[in-house]
């Protein structure tokens, strides 16, 4: 399984409970508005931390209330693509795409800047302020930074929404190449029943 | 309207005393205005409040509090008095006066620049691979680096004209603790001085206004369009 997630979130007042399995490929986490959709990204991604349970991923026990196990961030080794992006400001986009890739081991590089740029179509864009670019230029960044840091599996927070249609074929092509030719396990969370359709491997409904 | 060797005399121990000041106060400034910004802890409100007193307190108090804490037998001065320094009557104390009198200021700029930046940035370094202290050196530091200038620049003109913790702490020592804001006063109590103090209020308001002109030039040019304003 490559997530395996048994965890309970909490969210405010609200505590979120959250429990599926995924294979390798395409995953879709959808349910209504608010329901903590995001909140289960962060949480695997180790920026929001459970109040228990566990979450593995690739048989990697990133955090297990029970055996205190919680890695930081830092060492979970997810590529996340936030759906505000957060490109750095202070950075054009070269260094904004190598700012994870120098960090990363060498073992877990599977991507030069090159062949990110190419895969992506952002060749252009390499000297330009994140502030320039649109929409869906700053996301196939956003998508480039988080492959080039050597991630052993993608999160993607709403990578299609403030995307035109051409745009979002473009992204959607690019979703489907790293999951065919990187063999990336990812899990994506989106509103969009078409998208998810059209994307998803399989599909996982987080009820309130 | 020339100016006596005296009077450049003046002028250097003022640059001197506030450069020692932000020196020393920078680094205490950007730990408090860190904490006040990002840490809760308890007793914040207690902190704040103290970090602020000099920018209310007369500054008479300041300067006889520094008196009491440098003397012989008190806190700072037993402390110092490890190394064989003191700091009374000497220009050392001036800055420290200085140092104290401007840390508000400089806290409520590096805080505001902190508090600007975006923590979401940072949780993406984090994701990124970078530990916390890679992204406060890489994200954090450098997002909030136009207001710490722009901090310190300030600080650095209120320096220069700090004038009553000073002369209460260290007197007014010609060629010692006698900076401009002193020296001008000095001069107020002499007859004749009027010429004197002329000059050395307007290198005051020369000083002053550069200071305050760097201070915003820096922001803007270490912004690059997105920092935010302090001034």
């Amino acid at each position: 399984m490559s997530f395996d997630i048994d965890a309970t979130l909490q969210r405010g007042e609200r505590a979120i409970p959250c429990r599926f399995t995924a294979p390798a490929g395409i995953t879709a986490l959808v349910g209504p508005s608010g329901v903590g959709k995001s909140s289960v990204l962060e949480a695997i991604a180790g920026l929001l931390r459970p109040t228990a349970g566990r979450i593995l991923v690739g048989g990697t026990v990133l955090y297990d209330s029970a055996a205190g196990v919680d890695l930081p961030p830092e060492a979970r080794a997810c590529g996340m693509v936030f759906q505000d992006l957060r490109l750095f400001p202070h950075r054009r986009v070269r260094e904004n795409l190598t700012y994870g890739e120098m960090l990363a081991p060498a073992e877990r590089r599977f991507l030069s800047l090159d062949e990110a740029a190419a895969f992506l179509d952002i060749a252009p864009l390499l000297g330009r302020r994140p502030r320039t670019l649109s929409g869906g230029e700053a996301q196939r960044v956003a998508i480039g930074r988080a492959l080039l840091s050597g991630p052993r599996f993608l999160l993607m927070d709403e990578p299609l929404t403030a995307l035109d249609d051409a745009r979002r074929e473009a992204i959607i092509l690019v979703i489907e190449r790293i999951r065919d030719q990187l063999a990336l396990p990812i899990l994506l969370v989106s509103h969009d029943r078409v998208d998810v359709a059209r994307l998803a491997d399989q599909v996982v409904e987080l009820r309130p | 309207m020339g100016m006596t060797a005296d009077e450049w005399g003046i002028v250097m121990l003022s640059l001197q005393v506030s450069l020692a000041a932000i020196c020393g106060a920078v680094p205490l400034a950007f730990v408090l205005a860190w904490a006040l910004a990002r840490l809760r802890f308890p007793g914040k409100i207690l902190l704040d409040g103290l970090v602020h007193l000099p920018l209310v307190l007369p500054p008479v108090v300041i300067g006889w509090l520094l008196l009491i804490a440098f003397a012989p037998d008190g806190p700072g001065g037993r402390l110092l008095a490890l190394f064989g320094v003191s700091v009374l009557f000497r220009w050392t104390g001036a800055a420290i006066a200085a140092a104290v009198m401007a840390l508000p200021l400089m806290v409520r700029a590096i805080r505001l620049s902190l508090e600007a930046v975006d923590p979401r940035l940072e949780q993406a370094a984090r994701t990124l691979g970078a530990g916390p202290w890679r992204t406060f050196a890489t994200i954090t530091l450098p997002l909030a680096s136009p207001g710490v200038l722009a901090g310190a620049v300030l600080g650095f003109a209120r320096s220069l004209g700090e004038f009553g913790a000073t002369i209460t702490f260290v007197s007014n020592i010609p060629d010692e603790t006698r900076t401009l804001p002193l020296a001008i006063y000095a001069a107020l109590q002499l007859p004749g001085g009027d010429s004197a103090v002329w000059r050395l209020a307007a290198l005051a308001v020369v000083l002053s206004l550069g200071a305050l002109v760097a201070s915003e030039a820096l922001t803007r040019a270490s912004g690059q369009g997105r920092g935010s304003h302090v001034l």
